[in-house]
C-alpha cells in the first residue's frame, strides 16, 4: 500500500474538508512546503495563499487560505486556518469585484485576500 | 354579570396572553440551543489541533515567551465576564456576575489590581449601577457570535498581556463564563487563560498519554510560538462565547418553561374561582327569587 497523508483542513468555525492525500503544498512564511508520506514532524506559520491537495483518487483539492498553521506528524497532517475557503466555493465575480474595490481604496490587506482567492480558483480550473 | 366574576375573566384573558407569550419564546430559545450547540461542535476540531500545536511548542522547546512564563510578582489581572446582551434567562447573568466578583474578590486580596473586560450588556448594566470600572466591553453579538467578534474581544486583551506591566499591561488573564453541560445544567465557571499553565493544556490534548514528536518549528520556534499564542487564545475565547451563548439559551427556554408552566397554574386556578363566583351569583339570585316569592306569597295570604 502507498504511503498517504491524513490531512483535515480546519477553519476557525467548522472542518472544510479532510481526506486522504499523498501532497500537500503550503505557504509558509519562509516559502512554499510540500508535504509528503513520512515528512519530519513540522510545525509551520502559514501565509495567505493557496493550499493545494493531491487526493489519493488522483484528484486535486486547491483551496484559499488566510493566515493559520500547519501541523505534520505520524503521516496525520492539519492546516489550521482562521478563514479557509475551497476552490469551488469561492465566488470568482465577487472576488474580482473585491480586488477592484481594494486597488481602489489601496486597502493592501484586502487586496491580498482577494488575489488569493482569485488564484486559489483559477488554480482549480 | 357580577363585578367579581368580570374581574377574574379578565385576569384569565391577560395570564393566557402572556402564556401564549412565554410559549412562543420557549420554543424559539429551544431550536436555538440546539443551532448553538452545532457551532460548538463544529469549533471543537480548531481547538484540538490548536491545543495540540501549542502543547507541542511549548514542551517541544525551550522557548521563554511573556504568555507562558509565570511573573515573579504578579500585580495586574485582567479578567474578562461573558454575560448576555438580554435578559429572561433565569439566573443565568447573576450567576456569572457571582462568579466573577468572587475571582475579583479573590486577585485582590492577592494583592493584584483587577482590570474589567465585559461581554453582554447585563454584564455592563450591573458594573455601570455600582459604578465599577469597566477597561473595556463589548456587546451585541451575544446570542450568536462569530469568530470575528471573539477576534475582536481578544485583540485588547492580548494586547494589555504583551504591554509590560508598569505601562499598564496585565501579568494573567482570566475568563469567566457559563459552561454549557447539558440541557438541563449550566454552570458560570472561572479559568485562567493566561499564562499558560502546561500541564493543564496537556492533559487536554493528550488524555491517552501519547508522545509528542519532536517538531522542526518553520521558520522557528519563537515565530511559531509567537503567531500560535494569540490564535490559542482567540479560540479559546470564541469557544467560551459559544458555550455562553448556548447556556443562555437553555436557560431562557428553562426559564421560560417554568414561566409557562407557572401561567398556566395560575389559569387553572383563576377558573375555579371564576367558577365559583358565578355559582355563587347564580345561588344568590335564586334565593333572591325564592325570598321574593315567598313574601309575594305571604302578602296575599294576610290580605286574604
Amino acid at each position: 500500500m502507498a504511503a498517504e497523508l491524513h490531512v483535515a483542513l480546519v477553519a476557525a468555525d467548522r472542518e472544510v474538508w479532510s481526506g486522504q492525500a499523498t501532497l500537500v503544498v503550503a505557504r509558509t512564511t519562509s516559502g512554499d512546503i510540500g508535504v509528503m508520506p513520512g515528512h519530519q514532524p513540522l510545525l509551520g506559520v502559514l501565509e495567505s495563499g493557496p493550499v493545494t491537495i493531491r487526493t489519493s483518487d488522483g484528484g486535486t483539492v486547491v483551496a484559499a487560505v488566510h493566515g493559520g498553521f500547519i501541523s505534520f506528524a505520524d503521516d496525520k497532517l492539519s492546516l489550521l486556518a482562521e478563514v479557509a475557503e475551497l476552490s469551488d466555493e469561492i465566488d470568482v465575480q465577487r472576488a474580482e469585484q473585491e480586488l477592484e474595490r481594494a486597488k481602489a481604496e489601496d486597502d493592501a490587506e484586502a487586496r491580498r485576500r482577494a488575489d488569493v482567492r482569485l488564484r486559489a480558483a483559477t488554480a482549480a480550473r | 354579570m357580577g363585578a367579581q366574576l368580570r374581574v377574574y375573566k379578565r385576569r384569565i384573558r391577560s395570564v393566557s396572553a402572556t402564556k401564549k407569550i412565554t410559549k412562543a419564546m420557549e420554543m424559539i430559545a429551544a431550536s436555538r440551543v440546539v443551532k448553538a450547540q452545532r457551532k460548538v461542535a463544529a469549533s471543537t476540531p480548531y481547538a484540538t489541533e490548536l491545543t495540540r500545536a501549542v502543547t507541542a511548542v511549548a514542551t517541544g522547546s525551550n522557548t521563554k515567551h511573556p504568555l507562558t512564563t509565570e511573573a515573579e510578582n504578579p500585580t495586574r489581572a485582567a479578567v474578562l465576564l461573558l454575560t448576555s446582551d438580554r435578559g429572561l434567562a433565569g439566573a443565568f447573568n447573576s450567576n456569572a456576575i457571582k462568579a466573577a466578583e468572587k475571582l475579583t474578590a479573590k486577585l485582590e486580596a492577592e494583592g493584584k489590581e483587577v482590570d474589567s473586560y465585559i461581554v453582554g450588556r447585563r454584564g455592563v448594566a450591573h458594573y455601570n449601577f455600582r459604578e465599577r470600572k469597566i477597561t473595556e466591553s463589548f456587546t451585541g453579538f451575544t446570542d450568536d457570535p462569530s469568530y470575528a467578534d471573539a477576534k475582536k474581544v481578544a485583540a485588547p486583551l492580548i494586547e494589555a498581556i504583551e504591554t509590560e506591566t508598569a505601562e499598564g499591561g496585565v501579568d494573567e488573564l482570566h475568563i469567566v463564563y457559563t459552561e454549557f453541560v447539558s440541557m438541563m445544567t449550566q454552570t458560570a465557571i472561572e479559568a485562567r487563560l493566561l499564562p499558560l499553565s502546561l500541564d493543564e493544556v496537556a492533559a487536554e490534548a493528550k488524555p491517552k498519554g501519547e508522545i509528542l514528536p519532536l517538531f522542526d518549528f518553520e521558520p522557528s520556534a519563537e515565530d511559531v510560538l509567537d503567531a500560535l499564542l494569540p490564535r490559542y487564545v482567540e479560540s479559546r475565547i470564541y469557544n467560551a462565547l459559544l458555550q455562553s451563548a448556548a447556556s443562555k439559551h437553555a436557560a431562557t427556554r428553562r426559564a421560560m418553561k417554568s414561566a409557562t408552566d407557572n401561567a398556566g397554574e395560575l389559569i387553572e386556578t383563576l377558573t375555579r374561582l371564576a367558577n365559583q363566583a358565578r355559582q355563587a351569583e347564580i345561588t344568590q339570585e335564586i334565593s333572591e327569587i325564592v325570598g321574593g316569592a315567598s313574601a309575594l306569597a305571604d302578602a296575599t295570604a294576610g290580605s286574604d
